[in-house]
């Protein structure tokens, strides 16, 4: 059972407050239990689900297969979510989803303003920061500052184009393909494909090490 | 509901503080609370709107102050004590006390996981034409529901463009309190940043929200 009494990691909770909350939420998937409402098992399936099969190397096969061919491409700005269907080997996906093409004079970056909405079959579950107070407040004012927190700056006259997923929609970032990557593969390509880059907050980075 | 979560646009928060190499849960009742939420709403206790309004009806000190997984259990406890399927009492005996109110689609089993793998669909047979098309001129209306909304605070008032249709969807603001699904087109609507942040705005940025219709009239 995915139980663990004990959390590897504490973060900036006090121990005591950590305790308390894990207990309540054993007492409560134990009511739920009882009551014939969940099986434990199937809360563990889902657990696990988001924890290896479901993350951002989803996302990051779709936009190196748009990199490396332009017909896909095509069909992934016109209809992501019917495009990605056509990809087989790729996690599956909803309705509503919308690819949004960085270019050389525009960038995009996704934010839920008034919550978490996020693409996870693409990208797994958000992470904290996608979902804290900073980034929700600031992207939709000031997308160039939440930018610099990042380590990216933009050139003054690039427009930014921010997404506020006010509803059932969700957006997925298609970067720009770095220099440098000719002739690479597929999945060569897919490996520099990060997270944030996909969000909108982070580039694609080629360490010289993704050429070997 | 005019919340605190509705913070586009506020000042004061810090810092973005991106953790590197960041696990998917910090803790496993993280993965718990996630998985709980998931599989009562697939098996009907309550829609996806409903369970927004449930952590956005927090009190605002709670919500500020509280992880994002905290906020889905304490919104969770409270949307399961008021459907009568889960007592604040039980929660804090253990243990099933009483029998619950029935869940739509019986329990969430093994089997019942795959499902929920792939978002549902939230499109719906639209009752009338779309009201505005690609190019329009609208502007965001002023309204301000204590009820669940998805018009945020920050565009309430002013003009944009419709830049996309995104078909007729199921009406959140309906939704989240058992009035139906309501179906309303839905349109990306995109701001210049001067509309809603004035002249020191950034030149550079446009905003985009996604408006249902009755969120919209025309400027003409």
């Amino acid at each position: 059972m995915a139980h663990d009494h004990h959390d590897h990691h504490h973060h900036d909770h006090d121990h005591s407050e950590l305790s308390e909350t894990e207990l309540r939420v054993r007492a409560l998937e134990t009511v739920l239990t009882e009551k014939g409402y969940v099986d434990p098992a199937a809360l563990d399936a889902i657990v696990e689900a988001y924890q290896t099969k479901i993350g951002p190397r989803n996302g990051a096969r779709v936009v190196a297969k748009a990199w490396t061919d332009p017909a896909f491409k095509q069909a992934l700005l016109d209809d992501a979510s019917k495009a990605i269907a056509t990809l087989g080997h790729v996690s599956r996906v909803g309705d509503h989803l919308i690819a949004v093409e960085n270019t050389p004079s525009r960038h995009n970056m996704v934010v839920c303003t008034l919550c978490s909405c996020y693409p996870w079959e693409m990208l797994g579950l958000p992470p904290v920061w996608y979902k804290a107070s900073p980034y929700r407040s600031r992207a939709v004012k000031d997308p160039r500052g939440v930018l610099a927190d990042f380590g990216v700056t933009l050139p003054k006259d690039t427009e930014i184009r921010v997404w506020d997923s006010t509803a059932e929609t969700r957006f997925l970032v298609l970067p720009m393909r770095p220099a440098g990557t000719e002739g690479w593969s597929e999945e060569q390509l897919a490996g520099i494909v990060t997270r944030d880059s996909m969000i909108g907050t982070g580039l694609p980075k080629v360490e010289p090490k993704a050429a070997s | 509901m005019n919340g605190v979560h509705d913070m586009g646009g506020m000042d004061g928060f810090g810092k973005v503080e991106p953790e590197p190499n960041e696990p998917v849960f910090h803790a496993a009742w993280e993965g718990r609370v996630m998985a709980m939420v998931r599989a009562m709403g697939a098996q009907g206790a309550f829609n996806i709107d409903a369970s927004r309004f449930a952590r956005e009806a927090l009190p605002p000190e709670v919500y500020l102050s509280s992880s994002y997984y905290k906020k889905w259990l304490l919104a969770l406890e409270r949307h399961l004590a008021a459907l009568g399927m889960a007592g604040q009492d039980e929660v804090a005996a253990g243990h099933a006390l009483r029998d619950g109110a029935p869940l739509k689609r019986g329990k969430f089993e093994v089997g019942d996981v795959e499902r929920i793998m792939v978002r549902g669909s939230f499109g719906r047979d639209a009752a009338a034409p779309a009201m505005f098309k690609p190019g329009d001129r609208v502007r965001a209306k002023n309204i301000n529901p204590a009820t669940h909304t998805r018009l945020p605070r920050y565009v309430r008032g002013h003009s944009g463009i419709v830049e996309r249709i995104n078909g007729c969807h199921v009406f959140p603001d309906s939704a989240a309190h058992g009035l139906g699904e309501n179906p309303q087109w839905l349109y990306t609507v995109v701001f210049e940043s001067r509309e809603l942040w004035g002249d020191d705005a950034d030149p550079t940025l446009k905003v985009s929200i996604e408006a249902f219709e009755p969120y919209l009239e025309r400027v003409s």
